[in-house]
């Protein structure tokens, strides 16, 4: 299959991908691993809400919230 | 004696496993970040007694907000740490476990929410788990109590881990993969028409609907159950207390006892809210105005905090508090704080700056009134028409954005963006939510009381020895020329300081205006938290904080004060 990458902010509702790596420094990657977002994972966008607000992601059947900003320093491999 | 410390990640049932395990109750939620201090409590193991210490929930020993420090800093005083992970996600709640085992303190693995567990298909290798881990693993329902006998009778075999070793960050996370795929297995699973339902109450349009039909049922909910209290209950109750207490006030006769026992008597009778006298006003303010309400909000509290709706809540407004320089967790603060302000001061620690969590704790002092305020304001106000209670929350409402825009813009820090796990709804337990209403209810009595008591006391006394006319004297220049309020409100924005319920009751005798109640009771939220509020205050915001914060109630208070004279009353 043949994937490319994109960052979780870039993905729309309902899409999935492939956690690839983290762009940031070793606090921000352990706080992402931590709850359980971690690289080699599976992840679909439940919902992005408008003006600026954070992100939902479902991962191992849990989701999490957060934040722009740390949306976008998530790599994520699609499927092209 | 043994110390025993819960560890785990937020909402795995740590809370619930110390009641069970300690018979003291606290409280249990189903949102990451309920308990954001210690608990102590005893139990006794096989060995004897010992001393049991419920933690904050906490992700990692690194800790990223002031609940975290609390739980990395009590694992220093533990003999024995009980691990709660969570048996639905096992895998992440690895990563603490090692690191806490690696630590090489004595430890036993609670795999709570075994229930779950079942129900979603996952099966976990227990024995394989115990012996990769090299500590005791007990399966457990908090809920139920299920297994929590043998977790205790397993706490003598803790022992520190001689299979896991100090290790590498990437070496742990390798370690935390290898683990979970030798003991687990998940049975594949399709996502359900409740999954679907569920997630429309996290998507922008749809939750937002659902957000304001929620909240319009919780407002309509409280207020219905309140006045039901108020009606069947307390009203008839106080019917047939009046003859008993107008009888003691004959054979009293007058004099300073009746003064400070019933108080004045008022065209001859008992006003229950002007006579100020501690088995009049004392029993009647917070018995049958008061505790109605508190009872209905805190029920009505719990049923939003156990089905797990509040984090969702906070993915909806984040995007609505981050202008104010919080994010969507700052949501926490303000719903505790609607009950208490204490508990609300206290969940600013879910918040990770500290000029998040001034933000936070300045605009909850500033604009949320709690529940023994709210249910005086609608006593006091609301026979003049609801529109009068309506100007004072919308009043509120825009102090708390106004405020929050500006503080954003001008206190210094860091704004981290919400981060937030997001967890499964549940049906509330009848029995967990009827004991945790209780619990809450039980502590507005013991506190509340006391210092009702002491204010009418106190307001009696100091009226006695005329300070309190002093005190309006000095106080009227800004009262009568800047708020446009008879001197005498000086004295119960004084009193507030003590209980601002009892303040807003002893606006009633001074007879004002419909309009000057809305500039006082208005005053008495904005100006100053209450003397228990303060002190949570100063210890979580340190003196400079509070001294800053300070200054912005009494700004704001001055400020919104004046703006409400000139638009209600005019010049
Ligand atoms: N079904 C089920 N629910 C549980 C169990 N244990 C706890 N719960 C529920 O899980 C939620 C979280 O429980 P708490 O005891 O507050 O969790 P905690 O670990 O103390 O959470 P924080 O203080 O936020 O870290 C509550 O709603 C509990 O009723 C269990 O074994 N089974
Ligand atoms: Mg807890």
């Amino acid at each position: 299959m043949i994937t490319m990458e994109k960052t979780l902010l870039d993905l729309e509702p309902g899409m999935q991908g492939t956690i690839a790596r983290f762009i940031g420094n070793p606090g921000f990657v352990r706080k992402l691993r931590t709850i359980g977002i971690r690289e080699g994972k599976n992840l679909t966008v439940v919902t992005r809400h408008p003006l600026g607000g954070p992100v939902v992601i479902e991962v191992d059947g849990r989701e999490v919230t957060l934040g722009r900003g740390m949306a976008v320093r998530v790599v994520v491999d699609v499927a092209a | 004696m043994k110390t025993v410390v819960l560890m785990g990640n937020p909402n795995v049932g740590k809370s619930g496993i110390f009641s069970r395990l300690t018979g003291t109750r606290v409280i249990t939620s189903n949102y990451a970040g309920t308990t954001v201090d210690v608990s102590r409590g005893k139990t006794r193991l096989p060995d004897g007694p010992a001393e049991v210490i419920d933690a904050p929930g906490t992700y990692s020993l690194t800790p990223t907000n002031p609940a975290e420090e609390v739980a990395a800093e009590i694992l220093g005083e533990a003999d024995v740490v009980v691990n709660v992970v969570d048996a639905t996600n096992l895998e992440r709640n690895l990563y603490l476990t090692l690191e806490t085992l690696e630590r090489g303190v004595p430890a036993a693995v609670a795999l709570n929410l075994w229930d779950e567990a079942g129900h979603q298909g996952i099966t976990i290798d227990v024995d394989g788990l115990e012996e990769l881990l090299g500590v005791p693993v007990v399966p457990t329902v908090g809920l139920s109590g299920e297994g929590i006998r043998e977790l205790v009778e397993r706490l003598g075999e803790a022992r520190p881990s001689a299979t896991i070793q100090p290790m590498s960050e990437e070496e742990r996370w390798v370690a935390v993969g290898r683990i979970t795929g030798e003991v687990q297995k998940i049975a594949h699973r399709h996502h359900t028409l409740a999954d679907r339902l569920a997630e429309a109450s996290i998507r922008p349009t749809s939750g937002l609907f659902i957000a304001l039909a929620v909240i319009a049922a919780a407002f309509l909910a409280v207020r219905w159950i309140g006045e039901g209290l108020i009606s069947f209950v307390f009203e008839p109750l106080f019917d047939l207390y009046t003859p008993i207490v107008m009888r003691a006030s004959e054979l009293l006769g007058p004099g300073i006892l009746h003064d400070i026992l019933i108080g004045r008597l008022i065209g001859g009778e008992i006003d229950y809210v002007e006579s100020m006298g501690l088995l009049t006003t004392g029993l009647f303010v917070p018995f049958a105005m008061i505790l109605p309400y508190i009872v209905a909000f805190y029920l009505i509290l719990s049923i939003l905090e156990d089905t797990g709706y509040l984090p969702r809540l906070a993915t909806l407004a984040d995007t609505f508090f981050h202008r104010l320089g919080m994010h969507g967790y700052g949501i926490i603060p303000v719903f505790l704080g609607f009950g208490c302000n204490v508990p609300g001061a206290l969940a600013t620690r879910v918040l990770e700056t500290k000029k998040q969590r001034f933000i936070a704790a300045t605009l909850m002092s500033l604009a949320i009134p709690c529940m023994a305020q709210i249910a005086m304001v609608f006593g006091v106000l609301g026979p003049f028409g609801l529109q009068y209670v309506v100007m004072v929350f919308a009043t509120l409402a825009l102090v708390y954005v106004v405020a929050g825009l500006i503080l954003n813009r001008v206190v210094p820090g860091e704004c981290p963006e919400i981060f937030l796990e997001i967890p499964p709804y549940r049906a509330p337990d009848l029995r967990a939510t009827a004991t945790k209403t209780w619990m809450r209810v039980r502590g507005f009595v013991g506190e509340a009381i006391p210092y009702l008591f002491l204010g009418i006391l106190v307001v009696n006394l100091l009226y006695s020895v005329g300070f309190l006319d002093l005190l309006a004297a000095a106080f009227a220049p800004v009262m009568e020329t800047w708020l446009g309020l008879p001197a005498g409100a000086a004295v119960a924005l004084l009193v507030g300081f003590l209980r601002k319920d009892l303040a807003v009751g002893m606006l009633v005798p001074l007879g004002m205006s419909p309009e000057q109640l809305v500039i006082a009771v208005t005053m008495l939220t904005i100006y100053f938290p209450c003397v228990a509020t303060f002190v949570v205050l100063l210890r979580e915001l340190g003196a400079r904080g509070m001294l800053a914060a300070a200054g912005v109630m009494v700004t704001t208070a001055l400020l919104v004060g004046g703006a409400l004279r000139v638009i209600l009353i005019g010049f």
